[in-house]
């Protein structure tokens, strides 16, 4: 068989982070291609969010109390926060399916026995999903304009916290990915981790402010909600949005909203990070 | 000096079960070594531990003169794997997964991209290079499979099963392509379930049972440590056997080994073409009527089952025929293939 070709292995530049950026992005690039050719992924993936804001805004809109008013448009701009957040979350559970599709397949081990970063097969996957989340939260915000969310509702905002608002949205959304990726190594069929995926999120994205006033809980579920880190996303969200109900108990993450959701976020990529590349190393299809 | 893949004394456990149970291997440089084995017996295992993507309990491998538990990214740079499933990605097209591949070989992309062709090309690939490769048969996604592991020319190569579940066409085809890419230098350690396989492909066969390997040496070694040549004849009327195991028991040189249910007789016999005419005859002259007879040198089936004392197993159950299997089916009379396996066990010695 010919060996024709004199371009042996060539040390990538930049040294061990260099590499590992570069095979992220490798791994990166050949997951938006798979998303780009599988577009009926992308669009049941908005189908889901785009129901609930036309469910929640038209079904529970007339008889949701937010603050002292009981008018639709305010239920429309209380929920947006909270159906961005649980649209980001919610895009996990894709991505540990197809971890786990990728192990099942034998993939994984063509990575595993590549001279590649190591960790650049989880990284390369989460930032693609993180591609895919942003253009669904983009699409949302469209529809959700069309029902007649407004952003400055309650107060005054401007372009930056906007900005700032989908930022915490997407670095919430990429630290779930990585308990999705850990959910996906951790399953043996991409349906289990479809299912495994989501069924932890239900508590979590409902046990919150994202839905309903958490002052209408019972005192301990709504001590839950208020230090969920998904509440601090949603609560700082609205902040930034300037959207109405804000949580106004005393709880910590309710009061400093941003600062909690971005070390919640951080926090939550550091452990689940480190333990999904520990995961993906020992792997076994 | 070791060989090119060297391995003492690898174990590896899964809870209860011994996977490997101290595998000892030694491949020279540029040969190719055949591990053959039924399933379970340990040999996609034993080539997980040697391409790092399993760290076995104990025991010491080196690849391609790097020891594979101190260095493994050092030998992953050095091997090509090319897996039991065709691990590639089924959306992007040939080119994409080849491209991508190079790349994490950390090839520059202008390189890859090259290489991808030049495989392409060579894989008769070249047609399909721009379509999915769901879109590609199992014989081509194999070839892609196979590329992909070839991507940097690695000096090591290793192929686990690369033809379970191809159809006999696909099968030699890739055979080719494997011949090829061993008589430029390549040193190949490869499993199969398929006798004939190694039996074609392989300097050494290294059979494995139960987590050890059992035996080793090429494939005429173990062929000589069965014996020699065997007459089996499959007789018209069940009533006939007993006439004839006694006419096969005047020029026979051991047992003769009876399956009533199929008619065939089988004696180990010395003597050649000459022996079998001389057989045809007497048994004609008895007015036996012979539905099939031939003169069978031992195959690697054969080897397979005085080794272990179970056949070897095939992927595709069709293929089973009782004790006396062989890969091969143009060996195989029909008369050997009832639907009912079980009824194939009932075999008896008659003296």
């Amino acid at each position: 068989m010919s060996t024709a070709t004199e371009a042996g292995p060539v040390a990538a530049p930049g040294g061990p982070f260099g590499r590992s950026v570069r095979d992220s992005l490798i791994v990166a690039r050949r997951n938006l291609i798979r998303m780009s050719r599988i577009p009926e992924m992308m669009i049941f993936g908005l189908i889901q969010p785009i129901m609930f804001v036309v469910l929640f805004t038209y079904v529970f809109g007339g008889s949701m109390k937010i603050g002292a008013s009981t008018s639709a448009p305010d239920y429309t701009n209380f929920l947006m926060a909270g159906i961005f957040a649980q649209t980001v979350t919610f895009a996990t559970a894709a991505s540990g399916a197809g971890i786990a599709d990728d192990m099942h397949k034998g993939l994984v081990d063509r990575f595993r026995s590549l001279p590649m970063a190591r960790g650049a097969v989880l990284t390369g996957r989460t930032l693609a999903d993180l591609v895919q989340t942003a253009l669904t939260v983009l699409v949302l915000a469209l529809v959700a304009l069309l029902v007649g969310w407004r952003v400055g509702s309650d107060g005054g905002t401007n372009a930056g916290r906007v900005l700032a608002a989908f930022g915490l949205l997407l670095l919430l959304g990429y630290a779930f990915t990585w308990i999705g990726a850990l959910i996906g190594l951790s399953v043996r069929t991409p349906e289990a981790a479809t299912s495994g995926g989501l069924v932890w999120l239900f508590p979590v994205t409902f046990i919150s402010n994202a839905f309903v006033d958490t002052g209408n809980m019972t005192p301990w579920l709504r001590h839950i909600a208020e230090w969920n880190p998904f509440s601090a996303t949603v609560q700082a969200t609205r902040v930034l949005f300037a959207n109405p109900g804000r949580s106004g108990s005393g709880a910590w993450p309710m009061e400093h909203p941003v600062w909690a959701s971005l070390i919640y976020s951080v926090l939550i990529i550091a452990v689940f990070r480190t333990l999904a590349v520990r995961k993906y190393r020992s792997a076994t299809a | 000096m070791p060989g090119a893949i060297h391995a003492e004394g690898l174990v590896k456990t899964f809870g209860d079960v011994r996977a490997l149970d101290g595998v000892d291997l030694d491949v020279p440089e540029g040969t190719v070594l055949g591990l053959l084995g039924p399933n379970g017996a340990g040999k996609t295992t034993t080539v997980r531990c040697l391409t790092t993507l399993l760290r076995p309990d104990s025991g010491r491998a080196v690849v391609a003169g790097v020891d594979v538990l101190r260095h493994p990214d050092a030998v992953r740079r050095s091997i090509g794997l090319s897996g039991q499933f065709a691990a590639v990605d089924e959306y992007l097209t040939g080119r994409e997964n080849l491209q991508m591949v190079g790349q994490l070989y950390q090839m520059r992309a202008k390189a890859a991209k090259a290489r991808a062709a030049e495989l392409l090309e060579q894989f008769h690939l070249a047609d399909a290079a721009d379509r999915p490769a769901k879109t590609y048969s199992g014989g081509m996604r194999r070839r892609l499979d196979l590329a992909a592991a070839l991507v940097v020319s690695p000096p090591v190569m290793f192929m686990d099963e690369p033809t379970t579940g191809l159809d006999p066409r696909n099968r030699q085809q890739l055979w080719e392509v494997i011949r090829q890419l061993v008589s430029g230098g390549t040193t190949l350690l490869l499993t199969t379930q398929y006798l004939e396989e190694a039996d074609h492909l392989a300097h050494d066969i290294a059979v494995v049972d139960h987590g050890r390997v059992i035996a080793q040496g090429t494939s005429d070694q173990l062929k000589a440590r069965t014996g020699g040549e065997r007459v089996e004849v499959v007789v018209h009327e069940r009533d006939h056997i007993a006439t004839a195991v006694r006419v096969l028991r005047g020029f026979g040189k051991g047992e003769t080994a009876v399956e009533e249910h199929t008619r065939r007789l089988t004696v180990p016999v010395t003597g050649g073409a000459k022996l079998l005419a001389e057989v045809i005859r007497e048994l004609d002259a008895r007015g036996i009527g012979i539905d099939d007879i031939a003169l069978r040198r031992p195959t690697l089936d054969d080897v397979f089952l005085s080794l272990t004392g179970h056949a070897a197993q095939t992927a595709d159950q069709d293929e089973q025929s009782g004790a006396a299997q062989t890969a091969d089916q143009d060996e195989q009379s029909g008369a050997a293939q009832t639907a009912d396996q079980d009824e194939q066990s009932g075999k008896e010695t008659v003296k």
